[in-house]
């Protein structure tokens, strides 16, 4: 039985591509595009993993990765970081911030999908 | 018979012969040899000073007219020298410690170092000594006119006495301030003197041995001639002996050009010793042939010839040119010593007490420069020898010329007597005070003024003829020879006792009554007890004083050279290595004198105060320290200016680095912002790519949506790029644009028609055409490149249910606006400031902008030189591009 990803991202394009890769995979993939909202849409999926994006509208997934490990509930939940400004900078912070896995866009699908179950049979 | 010319030649040899010595004698100096250059022997040949041209001439005159009493002129001076031990000795003693330049300066030093003192001393001086010099310009002329004589009365007596006076002041000028060291003592001049002093001794001897064994025929029947003459017979006037001998007494020591040539050229105190029996014997010499030649003169000459001229006449009289030129050069000789020492000693005194406190205490910028106060120092000097002259030039016109040699000489000795009841009085009562100093000063010279000196110019000239007979101001107690009503008493002795007499009586007087200021005190026992302290300046507190400031300060005055060597010279005293010694007491003592000999006690203790912060302060301090303040004050002004100018510097260039550090964030933002834009669609590439290789067996339609999003994506790059490209360019300005002229109307229809090609869901756009029939004059590719992407924005961006665009034209004079209206949802304001900017995306969007379309608007309508704004609606949002003023031709 597949595990529950939620999946926040607002390029139309790359929804697309990763929820293909992991629905193939024999995940069940929830997505949603608005970093402002993000945090209730995890709170009532409660997913097993979140695949963040760093840049979103509305609320940057740095901020929704604070909220998430700042609430007991969601403290260890896997969350994998999906960024395209690739600054060494933004990889610190979010593993300052508690990042389980950070990866650069353009990523290969491999990698993703590897990330993903890994960071899911790690939590477990 | 010599001729003027001759005789002017002779005088002129004899000058440049005079000159010759003075240059040796100093240049030996300079290399150390002057052992013998100031043996005792020169120094009492150099008091001869004393003997001038009214002593040489004069005497003869005086015996011809008043018998024994010319004795009287050779006698006090005789009585100070045999008795040196009592007040002479002192005398020397205090001016060498105190290294006073004059008798000005050492009242001045005495008495608290009081330059007031010393400006009266100085003006009393000069006014002293003017008859003293007109005498000697009247003699020299006289002399001429005898050899003249003959030549049919060629002389014109007034010119050449112009001439005289005028040759006198160059000599001096050339013989005193030669030398730029004038602190230095004038070795040169001093030996001159002692030469000049043997040459009118000689000539006089020569005159009289001729009289005797050439025209009298030997000893015995010389002196019965003498006892057959009316000199022998004379009556002795007690009182005019006696006055006359403690004026010529008191002369001796107080003549500024006595006190030069007797403490200022002291080399050794023991010279005095040696000269106080050899001065005497010069005089004995001097005076030995007076009475023989004055018995000659009155039986040879005819009668109603001037007795004052017999030294001459009788040679000239009996055809011996040689020896009356040998007289005249002695004569010459009288003359010219006394007048270069006399106005040596008044310029010095001039140029220390008066340019000198003037000069300082009137610059601002104070004296940096080490030559500027030495250059001043001898120009005013210089400056005061002309004027010296000059007044002796002008008294010699106004008094007529005519009185006798004697009579003159004995109204500049009762006026310079004046001084030595403060002198003598500085040295042996300690109680004096510049106050009672000042007022016996004052008082003996207004007497003087009045008995003695304006009397001589004759009843009429300066004073009326009733002055005389009823007083001053119809006064009757007020007469200049019948002071307080005491009449018939011989109006020389009557000057004398009345102007000493009340001169001591108000010195002791106002001394009594006024209080010595601490400084004085110091001074008064410096003076007074001169042999029990070596010679002591008053206390220094050595300690605060540094020797580099002495050392600059000591450079300003007497020239870096002779500094160095000062300090060096104490240092290797001191046992020190290097030229700065150990600013003691001693030393700060020493250099005080050293500089006072240069400019004056008073100025010289202002100037050390300065960097001593001695014990006693006085105006001349004050203006001295007003001086350094005012050059502190401007220092410090320029230090302000100059942290002010640092401080705009440091904020400026705060201002550069805040501005390069947020160049810098931009330019990091930019990188992110260029990162994430390129990443993105790459991303979908890479992903979808990778799908359609690694999926086997997929259909045909996901392969074909796939690679449509490849596509799709792949286009965004390269209009990514394309944007990119076109903003740099932009905005480095490397943009070439093309004006044509064409429609505003069909610009705008090519350009909707771009913008909403192959749009699945196009805008309803509503336009007036009527207002767009405009001819413009631009670069339409670039304007149609505005309107292209503000009519796409509002396209992707408009979120109205049903997205509309007004376009609208309007025109405002010259200025012609195209505004784009939709209806969709306003932009927040926080949003609105940077839409303009690059990669402002703001709101929900499609993401298929980078966010570059309304920076790349701006920076098109700048370069057209138009501007394009946002504008807020209440239902939408509209922007506005302004286009430039000239770009509009005309309507259609």
């Amino acid at each position: 039985m597949g595990k529950h990803v939620l999946l926040v991202e607002d390029e139309v394009n790359i929804i697309e591509a990763i929820s293909f890769l992991l629905s193939r995979e024999g995940w069940q993939v929830d997505t949603h595009s608005d970093g402002a909202t993000a945090m209730e849409t995890i709170r009532a999926a409660r997913p097993d993993l979140v695949v963040l994006d760093h840049m979103l509208p509305g609320k940057s997934g740095l901020d929704i990765l604070t909220e998430l490990r700042a609430d007991p509930e969601f403290q260890s939940i896997p969350v994998l970081m999906l960024t395209a400004r690739g600054q060494a900078r933004d990889r610190e912070q979010a593993e300052k911030a508690g990042v389980s896995r950070f990866m650069t866009k353009p990523f290969s699908n491999i990698e993703v999908v590897t990330a993903v179950r890994d960071l899911v049979q790690l939590a477990q | 018979m010599a001729s003027v010319n001759l005789l002017i030649g002779v005088s002129l040899t004899y000058v440049t012969f005079l000159f010759a010595i003075a240059f040796f004698a100093e240049r030996a100096t300079a290399r150390g040899q002057v052992t013998w250059l100031r043996s005792p022997l020169v120094y009492t040949l150099s008091l001869s000073i004393y003997c001038t041209a009214w002593t040489f001439y004069g005497a003869v005159g005086y015996a011809a007219r008043s018998g024994m009493e010319f004795v009287t002129i050779y006698l006090g001076p005789s009585l100070v020298m045999i008795g040196w031990w009592w007040a002479l000795r002192k005398l020397v003693r205090v001016g060498r410690a105190q290294r006073a330049t004059s008798v000005a300066d050492l009242i001045s030093s005495r008495f608290g170092k009081s330059n007031l003192l010393a400006i009266v001393v100085t003006i009393m001086a000069v006014i002293g000594v003017t008859p003293y010099i007109a005498l000697q310009l009247q003699s020299v002329t006289l002399s001429l006119a005898i050899f003249a004589e003959p030549e049919a009365g060629a002389l014109n007596q007034t010119g050449a006495a112009f001439w005289v006076a005028f040759g006198l002041a160059l000599f001096t000028v050339l013989f005193g301030t030669r030398n730029l060291n004038v602190n230095e003592r004038h070795n040169g001049v001093v030996i001159a003197i002692a030469v000049e002093a043997v040459v009118k001794l000689i000539a006089l001897l020569a005159v009289g041995v001729f009289v005797v064994w050439g025209v009298a025929g030997g000893v015995a029947p010389m002196m019965e001639r003498i006892d057959a003459s009316p000199i022998g017979t004379w009556e002795m006037d007690r009182s005019r002996w006696l006055a006359l001998t403690a004026l010529s007494a008191a002369a001796f020591l107080a003549l500024p050009r006595m006190f030069q040539v007797m403490v200022v050229e002291n080399e050794d105190e023991r010279h005095l010793q040696i000269a106080s029996w050899a001065f005497p014997l010069y005089l004995m010499l001097m005076s030995l042939f007076v009475v023989p030649i004055a018995v000659i003169g009155l039986d040879l000459m005819p009668a109603g010839s001037n007795p004052d001229l017999f030294v001459l006449t009788i040679p000239l009289a009996q055809g011996q040119v040689g020896l009356a030129t040998l007289s005249f050069l002695g004569g010459f000789s009288s003359a010219t010593s006394m007048v270069i020492v006399a106005t040596l000693a008044l310029s010095t005194m001039v140029s220390n007490h008066i340019v000198m406190p003037v000069w300082l205490s009137s610059r601002v910028e104070g004296a940096q420069v080490s030559g500027d106060v030495r250059n001043v120092v001898i120009l005013s000097r210089r400056a005061s020898i002309l004027l010296i002259i000059g007044l002796g030039y002008v008294y010699y016109r106004f008094s007529g010329g005519g009185a006798a040699l004697a009579a003159i000489g004995l109204i500049s000795f009762v006026g310079v007597a004046q001084f030595l009841p403060a002198m003598l009085g500085g040295i042996i009562w300690r109680g004096a005070t510049r106050w009672g100093a000042l007022a016996g000063l004052l008082m003996g010279f207004t007497i003087w003024v009045f008995c003695s000196l304006l009397p001589s110019f004759g009843p009429g000239v300066v004073l009326s003829s009733s002055v005389f007979e009823q007083g001053l101001f119809g006064l009757g107690w007020v007469r200049p020879h019948a002071l307080f009503g005491i009449e018939g008493i011989d109006p020389t002795v009557h000057a004398v006792a009345w102007s000493i007499t009340l001169n001591i009586a108000a010195f002791i007087i106002v001394s009594l009554v006024t209080f010595p200021s601490p400084l004085e005190r110091l001074q008064g026992a410096q003076f007074v007890n001169v042999f029990d302290h070596s010679g002591r300046a008053q206390g220094w507190d050595a300690a605060r004083a540094t020797s580099e400031d002495l050392m600059v300060m000591t450079q300003r005055i007497l020239g870096a050279e002779e500094a160095q060597t000062l300090f060096r010279l104490e240092a290797s005293r001191q046992g020190l290595d290097g030229g700065l010694p150990e600013p003691t007491q001693g030393f700060v003592q020493h250099l005080e004198r050293e500089l006072a000999a240069s400019v004056g006690a008073a100025t010289a203790h202002a100037m050390i105060s300065q960097l001593v912060g001695g014990a006693s302060v006085s105006v001349q301090d004050l203006m001295a320290v007003a001086d350094e303040s005012a050059q502190i004050l401007e220092y410090s002004n320029q230090l302000e200016a100059k942290s002010h100018e640092l401080s705009r510097t440091a904020h400026q260039l705060r201002e550069a680095n805040q501005k390069l550090t947020a160049l810098s964030v931009q330019k990091d933002a930019f990188l992110s912002q260029i990162s994430h834009e390129l990443r993105t669609p790459m991303t979908s590439i890479r992903s979808f790519s990778e799908i359609l290789r690694d999926t086997e067996g997929m259909g045909q339609v996901e392969k074909t949506r796939y690679a449509s999003i490849i596509h799709g994506e792949a286009m965004r790059l390269t209009r990514l790029l394309d944007d990119l490209l076109d903003l740099s360019v932009l905005e480095n300005g490397q943009v070439s644009l093309r004006h044509e002229t064409g429609g505003l109307g069909d610009l705008l229809e090519k350009s909707i028609r771009t913008a909403q090609a192959g749009s699945t869901e196009p805008l309803t756009i509503r336009r007036r055409h009527v207002d767009e029939a405009v001819m413009l004059s631009t670069d339409h590719d670039r304007l149609g490149q505005v309107f292209i992407n503000l009519i796409t924005n509002a396209r992707k961006y408009c979120d109205a249910e049903t997205p509309e665009l007004v376009i609208s034209v309007s025109r405002d004079g010259p200025n012609l606006s195209v505004s784009f209206a939709d209806n969709g949802t306003p932009i927040p304001d926080d949003d609105r400031r940077v839409i303009f900017e690059k990669f402002a995306r703001v709101g929900n969007q499609d993401g298929s902008g980078a966010g570059l379309g309304l920076a790349i608007c701006r920076e098109i309508m700048t370069r057209l030189g138009g501007d394009v704004t946002h504008v807020r609606e209440a239902h939408g949002n509209t922007f506005v591009v302004h286009l430039p003023s000239q770009s509009a031709l005309a309507a259609q």
